[in-house]
């Protein structure tokens, strides 16, 4: 089509290279976060997560070993020898070194410098150094060394390990990432099962004020929810339920019900009208074709719904604090648990980037393993 | 895990308990109150099938009452009575103290601003990547890692702008991106040109945008009074006029804004709690997430498009642009306006965002984390409920469009 005006040449590079950028700009944000939270803390504060991505040049100020511990005599001279980066951490390959900071690249490795009197200093490329002279030459402070090395970028996965196990109640992701799984699954099954029983009488049986059910689901897919928390609220601690998993169970059903019983029956409405005639005429009761007809054929609505009942009962704040959370803090969701990180932690971007990541993960994972039925979900939920 | 075992028993009660609900209602209403057999047979079916339905809604009308059709007159009624004296009906009392707080008046213009900026950005960036990613081979590929973001929660997505806009002294390393940019810019000429020229280019052109549409509204009028003929709406019209004419008012006076302003070069600054801008630091969190709906559905809308009207354009010489803003978006206005009013009620809702990233601080207030302080922090329940009144009131106008739609297509 395009092809007949002969524009795709044209603006063919121009389309590759906007949707490059387009693409990038909305991948870089999650994409940094995702780095840093494979960095230390000092990696993070020391530098943009953009720079580890490649080889950093660091010059940093060394000390060799306390000549008076650690010289050892060899015939005339003295001599000190160890490794500065076993001596004082960090790493790399390096470049070039000085004794001076006023030339701190003075030598490259391998190279001895002569500093008078037979004193002398060297460093290898890896971070060996010597450092030899008479008796009173090697002695008081370490010899001082400017090196540059190159280091590699390097990743831990140590954030998460910390995250995961730690004994710190605000830090320790793992009992609320639990929680957000007790709350999730129930959530996502009990609504579909009860709007699905919904969804057929209102596809496929006749009965007088049907049309009128359907708009009001139509207007209840818009009601804010907000609207719905202090009633309900009053209504849980009226019948004994108060705030626990069960209030916030049957909160998400309530709210999560007009989108299932809307997919749900402008789906099965689409299903074809002889393969329900026929069984009828075949002496199929409503509940037999429910079961065995319309329920597996509308396997892609009940996927799409799940996966948005899914997504949203996991990324949910405010209802899970409003009919979960309690003062003891033991149910505690892992966006609460972020939040309050944000608060409490919101400096430490190895702890928070980590837990975010930790909460993003699984949503993430089923994006992309069901994103089918997510666009026909959203299709069906939007275009008509 | 005790609430493992008790998440496992809900769901088993549940499911179960749905499923032997709608097994034994059926089995019973066929055996045993209108049995199929005997005499009255025939009028007992048909009986059977009159009631059956209710047994198939029930459960879920039920919950639907209950959990959302109630709360909506429970939250009316709460509004106008006082808890701290005992329930009592105190008329507007609640509302007129509402409207006495400027945070509420700063909340409502913040979420105005919200309601402006986000469905319109949204759907305009969804609208051009959906367009582009049409005619590329791994169209499909860049769609999904734009669609990415809707699996990420409100909070998650808080969390990583809160690193894009960190700010860390200027004598140490930036580690947000944003002030990193920032710290380019030095005032010479790539700064004019990027933080002057363009913004008041794209305030221009949205001034020209505005206006051309208030003259589409407003023409009408003119017309008919010359022709005599009648235009329909003309408070509408009247009002979308006025409206546009603020508007391009407004980016106008901003236009001497930017020039006048002197940028803070080399400083780094803590983006959100600049007043006024950092509700729009905000917005894009929202715009990031909303952007990938947006072009998913305007996607298929542009597949649905005949192809003949467009190879017909091309024959007649239409240019790529004219074939986009005059053949392909008048025919997919329909789904325009799905997107815009489906992401216009997100934003009504917003509150995670804020909550997490601000809370309402620096002057980002917006409704929905008005209500969750009034109603949570505060405990004042009356105002609380009255600002949950005024989002229900914002959403009401979609709601009925909603269902006039739905009422209409099933006909």
């Amino acid at each position: 089509m395009d092809n007949i005006a002969g524009s795709k040449s044209s603006l063919g590079w121009a389309v590759n290279i906007s949707v490059v950028l387009l693409v990038a700009l909305w991948v870089f944000p999650t994409f940094g976060l995702l780095v840093s939270s494979f960095r230390t803390a000092d990696q993070i504060v020391g530098s943009g997560w953009w720079a580890s991505m490649f080889p950093s040049e660091q010059t940093e100020r060394f000390r060799a070993s306390d000549p008076d511990e650690n010289r050892v005599q060899n015939g005339d001279l003295f001599v000190v020898e160890g490794n500065i980066f076993e001596e004082n951490g960090g790493g790399g390959d390096i470049q070039s070194w000085g004794t001076s900071s006023r030339a701190v690249d003075a030598y490259q490795p391998g190279d001895v410098a002569d500093l008078g009197d037979g004193e002398t200093f060297s460093v290898d490329a890896d971070g060996n150094y010597t450092w030899s002279g008479n008796e009173e030459q090697i002695s008081g402070r370490g010899q001082r060394a400017f090196v540059t090395a190159v280091s590699p970028p390097e990743f831990t996965t140590e954030n998460y390990v910390n995250i995961m196990t730690s004994g710190n109640d605000t830090d320790n992701m793992a009992k609320a990432f639990f929680n957000t799984l007790t709350v999730t699954i129930p959530a996502t099954i009990i609504p579909i099962v009860v709007a699905a029983f919904a969804a057929y009488a209102l596809a496929w049986m006749d009965f007088p004020g049907r049309a009128i059910l359907i708009a009001c689901v139509v207007g209840l897919l818009v009601v804010p929810l907000q609207l719905a928390l202090i009633p309900l609220l009053k209504l849980h601690v009226g019948i004994g339920i108060g705030k626990g998993y069960l209030g916030v169970w049957l909160a998400h059903t309530g709210f999560g019900l007009p989108l299932a019983i809307y997919l749900l029956r402008n789906y099965m409405v689409g299903l074809p009208r002889d393969i329900i005639e026929n069984a009828k005429v075949d002496g199929a009761t409503d509940f037999q074709i429910f079961t065995k007809i319309i329920l597996p054929l509308s396997f892609p609505a009940l996927a799409s719904f799940a996966i948005f009942q899914f997504l949203w009962t996991w990324n949910d704040l405010l209802v899970a604090k409003v009919f979960l959370i309690d003062a003891t803090g033991q149910t505690t969701v892992m966006t609460d648990q972020i939040v309050n990180l944000l608060g409490t932690r919101g400096g430490n971007w190895e702890i928070l980037a980590t837990a975010a990541f930790v909460s993003i993960a699984v949503p993430l994972c089923v994006f992309f393993a069901m994103q089918k039925y997510l666009v026909r979900g959203l299709l069906a939920g939007s275009v008509k | 895990m005790d609430a493992a075992l008790l998440g496992l028993t809900t769901i088993i009660v549940g499911v179960g308990g749905c499923i032997f609900y709608f097994y034994f209602s059926n089995v019973v209403l066929d055996k045993v109150i209108f049995p199929a057999e005997g005499p009255d047979a025939g009028r007992n079916i048909n009986r059977a099938n009159m009631v059956r339905p209710w047994l198939f809604l029930f459960p879920a009308m039920f919950a639907l009452g209950l959990y959302l059709a109630y709360p909506v007159f429970e939250t009316l009624r709460l509004s106008l009575t006082d808890r701290d004296q005992g329930g009592a009906f105190v008329g507007l009392a609640n509302y007129n103290q509402m409207f006495a707080e400027p945070k509420f008046w700063e909340a409502l213009r913040n979420n105005l601003l919200w309601l402006i900026v986000v469905p319109a950005a949204s759907t305009a960036f969804g609208l051009l990547a959906a367009q582009l990613t049409d005619r590329i081979k791994w169209g499909a590929a860049a769609k999904s890692l734009i669609f990415m973001p809707m699996a990420i929660s409100f909070v998650g997505a808080g969390v990583i702008f809160k690193l894009v806009y960190e700010a860390r002294p200027a004598d140490q390393s930036q580690i947000g991106v944003l002030n990193a940019v920032w710290l380019q810019f030095d005032g010479g000429f790539g700064s004019f040109l990027l933080l002057q020229a363009l913004p008041a280019l794209i305030l221009l052109s949205f001034a020209g945008i505005v206006a051309y549409v208030g003259w589409i509204f407003v023409q009408p009028i003119a017309n008919s009074r010359e022709r005599g003929g009648g235009a329909g709406f003309v408070p509408l019209r009247l009002f979308v006029g006025v409206a546009a004419l603020y508007l391009v008012y407004l980016s106008l006076s901003s236009l001497v804004g930017i020039f006048t302003f002197t940028y803070p070069y080399g400083e780094p600054q803590t983006w959100l709690t600049i007043p006024f801008w950092n509700s729009f630091f905000l917005m894009v969190v929202l715009i990031w997430i909303q952007t990938g709906f947006a072009m998913v559905i305007l996607s298929a809308a542009l597949r649905g498009i005949p192809e003949e009207t467009i190879e017909a354009a091309i024959i007649d010489g239409a240019n790529p642009f004219q074939i986009f803003f005059k053949i392909k978006v008048p025919q997919i206005m329909g789904t325009i306006v799905v997107v815009w009013t489906t992401i216009t009620i997100v934003v009504l809702k917003v509150f995670d965002i804020v909550f997490a990233m601000t809370n309402g601080q620096w002057e980002t207030q917006v409704l929905a984390n008005y209500m969750y302080d009034k109603m949570f922090r505060a405990n004042d329940w009356g105002v609380g409920s009255a600002s949950a009144i005024i989002i229900m009131l914002l959403v009401t106008p979609i709601l009925v469009w909603n269902v006039y739609n739905a009422r209409k297509e099933m006909k």
